[in-house]
């Protein structure tokens, strides 16, 4: 029986069928964060339970941590609750955790492979939707719910009905300034932000193959705005580079016996798929998305939808909401949509290749008097100390930007970072619903280059004509 | 876990697709570290014309009178109906807990995303998939004088005056609202097997057990 890269990593955690299509999944990787974990260890704790795994547990506080004078700790009482919670709960249970002042501290999904905890072949979890991510190094990984996080601390398995395997084949050249960003956006705005559910995702074809690890961890991070938990990418020589000579990867022989097993995580030839939908990038323009759905994208070189377009007949309403909240109209161009913020960070778009990007694009140049603000925070302390090594920071802080420190940010607006009301922002983050950086914010996904060009300008601009 | 057998009551309607957990419940409210007390602020940008925190009295904010949950019609609803997709974006289980914290026992919609049906399930919520002519039916229903409903998930039936609708929900899923099972508790049976497989794998592959 030929087997997709889902088939395998699925039969290789597989350790009991229930009568009822429910099976018990083993889970390597358990990733823990200060929001979505209190609840869990509180509930363990009253069930009289203990952690089946101690070191399947990497901890790092994200979502709630300020970006700006870090030292002075976090002064918001209520999330400094919960990052306590947090430490207290890895401290009494003995679990790995990177602690605020530590150089590791970031974004969960940035952390996590940065450091080479999470490796090909492995299950991961987290109480995260952006889990997916991980899929980019061929390891099984999706977002779970609280509940299901104390079910693994509990058990070190969840119980999962098996997914459909979709293939999503992109084929032609990557165009300059179209990034893995783009393509994903152009993804989701083809099959919609249901067009995944119930199926894990694969992406092939030879796009895929041209990216890089980081290019790719953006590509399945925003699988899950497509509806699919889990979003994989094949082994190649990229991804065994990549995890070599990482703090918690295998060394010596142990490696080699790793590699081994990890160059047959590939989908069989000829395996089958529930789906398969064809892709062709080359003549592809940046995206941007300008509604409150990430499936809401269309080229920079685009307009908004007619209302009179009949492709879009049976969601007339949800265009005149996300008009409405946007404060934008019908057949607009999007190139012309003035900005108050720039966000450049998020577990979509904040390592070291995004920073470099951003740094070659804004070098010499300042950002638009209308911009109010304009930030960059790192996905995590290392990639902060690697681009002020590269003397990143100073580009950025030259052009107009602030150079903040690691955390989830303004993608999600838990902290001091976000969005007032009526403000729009280019943000390299994944997710722009009502409200989601801020209370009437307005949110337009773009990739790194495509935030900065619009960043110098004011407002979007085709990054290709600059 | 709380139990789900059968209840009657009217049902809200919210006439709109996408409805993500963002929206049902806003970001400042997940700095809670309980599971108790999101109600009020559930759908919270829609449903209060001023923003709102954690530790707010509700109360005394201004809401919005548009808002379907301020229709007095609406007033006491367990069932929720919603359009395509609910529940979509972030896996906050928070938003589970903000439905059933303000009463609703039931969402019914023609489909939803994979982590919020799940995290439904572990808490006692019934999310009910309709096809359209089904969501239709019952869409038409809901201003009729009439907009009780009695939901039987032993029969997996939807029932109001002459109008019936008929439900799947797998097995599994079905017996653990019945029971109110623990699945901790279930896995933990499999204890023996889940520790043969990690002896197994910790010779094969040493490096997935990391950390």
């Amino acid at each position: 029986m030929k087997k997709t890269l889902y088939d395998k990593l699925w039969d290789e955690h597989h350790i009991y069928s229930y009568d009822n299509g429910y099976s018990l999944i083993y889970i390597n990787k358990h990733l823990i964060h200060e929001v979505t974990s209190p609840q869990a260890f509180e509930g363990l704790k009253q069930a009289g339970r203990s952690i089946w795994r101690k070191k399947s547990v990497m901890a790092v506080p994200d979502h709630n941590v300020p970006t700006t004078l870090r030292e002075a700790g976090i002064k918001d009482p209520i999330s400094r609750i919960q990052v306590d919670a947090l430490n207290k709960n890895c401290k009494t249970n003995d679990l790995l955790k990177f602690d605020l002042e530590d150089i590791r501290q970031g974004i969960v999904h940035v952390v996590g492979p940065e450091q080479g905890i999470i490796l090909p072949g492995m299950t991961v979890v987290c109480g995260d939707s952006h889990t997916s991510t991980h899929g980019a190094l061929a390891a099984l990984a999706f977002g779970i719910g609280t509940s299901e996080v104390e079910h693994v601390l509990a058990t070190q398995c969840l119980l999962q009905k098996k997914s459909l395997n979709m293939n999503i084949k992109v084929n032609g050249k990557m165009p300059e300034y179209f990034y893995s960003k783009d393509l994903a956006l152009l993804i989701i705005s083809q099959i919609g932000t249901a067009g995944g559910t119930g199926y894990a995702i694969e992406y092939t074809g030879n796009a895929i193959r041209d990216l890089s690890m980081e290019a790719r961890m953006t590509l399945c991070n925003m699988t899950i705005e497509a509806g699919a938990t889990t979003g994989l990418v094949a082994v190649d020589e990229k991804t065994i580079s990549y995890v070599e000579n990482k703090p918690y990867s295998p060394k010596g022989e142990n490696f080699s016996s790793a590699k081994k097993y990890w160059e047959n995580l590939t989908s069989d030839n000829d395996a089958l798929y529930d789906k398969i939908i064809d892709i062709d990038i080359s003549e592809s323009s940046p995206m941007i998305t300008w509604g409150t759905s990430p499936e809401m994208a269309v080229g920079i070189d685009g307009k908004l939808p007619s209302l009179d377009d009949e492709r879009f007949s049976s969601k007339r309403q949800d265009l005149l909401n996300a008009f409405s909240y946007m404060g934008l109209k019908e057949k607009q161009s999007v190139n012309s949509i003035e900005l108050d913020k720039i966000f450049i960070g998020s577990c979509t778009n904040s390592r070291i290749e995004d920073l470099r990007i951003v740094a070659d694009i804004v070098k010499n140049k300042k950002i638009a008097n209308n911009i109010k603000s304009a930030i960059i925070v790192p996905g995590s302390g290392l990639v902060k100390e690697k681009a002020e090594n590269e003397g990143l920071d100073k580009i950025f802080t030259k052009s107009g930007f602030e150079w903040r420190s690691p955390g989830c940010s303004m993608c999600l607006g838990m902290n001091d970072d976000k969005l007032n009301e009526y403000e729009r922002c280019a943000s390299t983050s994944n997710r722009n619903f009502e409200g989601r950086q801020g209370r009437l914010g307005r949110t337009h996904l773009v990739s790194p280059a495509t935030a900065a060009a619009a960043a110098i300008h004011g407002h979007f601009v085709d990054v290709r004509d600059m | 876990m709380k139990k789900f057998k059968e209840i009657k009551s009217i049902a809200a309607y919210i006439d709109r697709k996408n409805i993500d957990t963002d929206a049902i419940i806003p970001k400042q409210y997940l700095k809670a570290v309980t599971r108790e007390g999101f109600g009020e602020a559930l759908f919270d940008d829609w449903r209060y014309l001023e923003p709102g925190n954690l530790g707010d009295n509700h109360a005394l904010r201004k809401k919005n009178p548009e808002f379907f949950l301020h229709d007095p019609k609406n007033e006491g609803a367990q069932i929720l109906i919603a359009g395509d997709n609910f529940g979509c974006g972030s896996s906050r289980e928070h938003a589970v807990w903000a439905l059933m914290d303000y009463g609703f026992n039931v969402v019914i919609s023609s489909s939803f995303a994979d982590i919020f049906y799940n995290n439904c399930f572990k808490n006692g919520l019934l999310p009910i998939v309709l096809n359209d002519s089904n969501m239709d039916k019952l869409i038409s229903n809901v201003n009729k004088k009439n907009n009780i409903y009695m939901i039987s998930l032993e029969n997996q039936l939807i029932k109001c005056d002459d109008l019936e609708i008929k439900f799947k929900i797998d097995n599994r899923r079905k017996e653990v609202l019945i029971k109110g099972i623990d699945d901790i508790s279930e896995t933990l049976k499999l204890s023996d097997k889940i520790k043969e497989y990690e002896n197994i794998k910790a010779v094969k592959t040493p490096w997935m057990f990391n950390g």
